[in-house]
């Protein structure tokens, strides 16, 4: 369903995506993780068809993210890092827009608009412009707008940053209701979300993919046998250690 | 596809109004345009039934208020962080470039239009060229339109919107005045006569005033359409780049 195969991206001097490859099949949720700056973001705004790689290709249902780019971006949902959205417009407008370029119309338009809302769980507000609102609900608008057309793929970068625990469960949950029909992924620097939504997870630092397993494999890493011991020892590099740590399989 | 030129084009125009930008522009034009033909251009101290005066001085309140229109475009998405969102929607470049132009276009016609009562006020006084008058109007909208275009290009280089005003003004200003007699006698004494020739040919000017003449030139058309079209070109090219970071 989703193809990242051997992505490499440079910004200046800088590698900041370095050979990942890694392919998602309709059912898997998979778990982004990686401290900050680790290149997280930029493979995803490839895998969206945002950016462009370097060297590599990533495909969305057997559609070249670039080559085919439209093809590959009609079957993907996608929520970029900070939840963009435009604050003049409301909720309801906003998924209305993203409905609309994707060539909905008419009744099939109000009625995903309606099914998207009520799943991001937007009531009371989705009239209210968006830049009144808190960034909770500006998150669950843009939410909304990536799954409303029911994509077969979906990208979701920190799907529940600044969530309240509410918002973030009921995220959580709304993943889990997709995730049988999806392939889905999600970035997120909350460790604990992993076991709780993710069927996979990869770890990447630098740059470069370090572990590609289920969360219990990735806890088992570590003797504690806990996720974030895990993460803690795979992408901390020891102080004056330049190495990249090894990948792990 | 052309849902997609549709779905940017509603948003674009919506987001004119909802925000005061539509009205306050409509506001300043609907103002400044009659006092300028009234009070600078002596509407009344003519003694004739044309539109002269307020076609005299329109090209100078474009250079200032198309800028003011077409500086969002890019920049706004870019400082927004939008664009990215944008980027992912399976829309091509040139409906969402398109789209945009369009909607900005339909601001300017929409403030043109404002001024529709001096043209009804001129019939009443008199018999107008009518024909004449409704060639300087297109003339006006194509000459709006090429500053719109000048305007979106220039604001995909920035994200920052007084930036890209300053340089969509400044790049208007300069198609304006490049056929000023002033200018081309200065450029004349100092410059080769092929590079004067060039930059008259450049002037939005003197195509402007072939259609407040009441004529309308295939020559003049095609300035106008292929400066928009090759404005528009460029924006969605420097937006493309975009997809490439970094490279």
């Amino acid at each position: 369903m989703l193809v990242a195969d051997h992505l490499t991206k440079d910004f200046g001097p800088r590698r900041a995506v370095d050979d990942v490859s890694f392919t998602l099949e309709r059912g898997e949720v998979l778990g982004f993780l990686g401290p900050n700056g680790a290149g997280k973001t930029t493979t995803m705004r490839m895998l969206a068809g945002a950016l462009e790689a370097d060297e590599g290709r990533a495909s969305i249902a057997g559609h070249d993210c670039v080559a085919a780019r439209l093809e590959a971006q009609a079957r993907l949902g996608y929520l970029p890092e900070g939840a963009p959205a435009y604050p003049a417009m409301s909720p309801r407008d906003f998924v209305a827009f993203s409905l609309r370029a994707r060539g909905f119309s008419g009744a099939s338009l109000k009625r995903a608009a309606a099914l998207a809302l009520e799943r991001a769980n937007l009531g009371g507000y989705e009239h209210q412009p968006i830049g009144t609102l808190s960034k909770g609900y500006k998150r669950r608008a843009a939410l909304a707008a990536a799954i409303a057309h029911d994509p077969p793929v979906l990208i979701l970068d920190e799907p529940t940053d600044g969530l309240d625990p509410n918002q973030k469960d009921g995220v959580r949950q709304l993943i889990r209701d997709m995730a049988p029909d999806k392939a889905i992924i999600i970035s997120t620097h909350i460790l604990e979300e992993v076991p709780a939504v993710c069927s996979r997870a990869i770890v990447i630092a630098r740059g470069r993919l370090l572990f590609d397993g289920s969360p219990r494999e990735l806890a088992e890493l570590a003797p504690e046998r806990q996720i974030e011991a895990a993460f803690r020892q795979l992408t901390l590099v020891p102080e004056g250690d330049g190495s990249s740590p090894e990948a792990v399989a | 596809m052309i849902h997609t030129l549709w779905a940017i084009y509603r948003r674009e125009l919506g987001a004119y109004f909802l925000t005061p930008l539509a009205w306050v522009f409509l506001a300043v034009f609907g103002f400044a345009a009659p006092a300028f033909a009234f009070h600078v251009g002596r509407f009344f101290d003519t003694n004739r039934a044309d539109l002269a005066p307020l076609f005299d001085y329109l090209p100078w309140l474009l250079v200032i208020l198309m800028p003011a229109l077409a500086m969002r475009a890019w920049a706004e998405e870019r400082d927004r962080g939008t664009l990215e969102f944008l980027m992912a929607l399976p829309i091509p470049l040139w409906a969402t470039a398109g789209g945009k132009f369009l909607a900005a276009w339909t601001m300017a016609a929409l403030a043109i239009a404002l001024t529709f009562p001096m043209w009804i006020a001129v019939n009443y006084l008199g018999e107008p060229d009518n024909a004449a008058i409704a060639t300087a109007y297109l003339g006006t909208l194509l000459l709006a339109g090429a500053y719109l275009a000048v305007g979106q290009a220039l604001s995909a280089t920035t994200a920052n919107q007084v930036v890209a005003f300053v340089l969509g003004a400044g790049a208007a200003f300069l198609l304006t005045m490049a056929g000023l007699p002033f200018v081309l006698s200065v450029l004349g004494a100092s410059a080769p006569a092929a590079v004067t020739e060039f930059v008259a040919g450049l002037s939005a000017l003197d195509h402007y005033n072939a259609f407040r003449n009441g004529v309308i030139g295939l020559a003049d058309l095609v300035y106008f359409l292929g400066l928009i079209g090759i404005c528009l070109t460029m924006g969605g090219v420097l937006v493309s780049e975009r997809r490439g970071g970094g490279r």
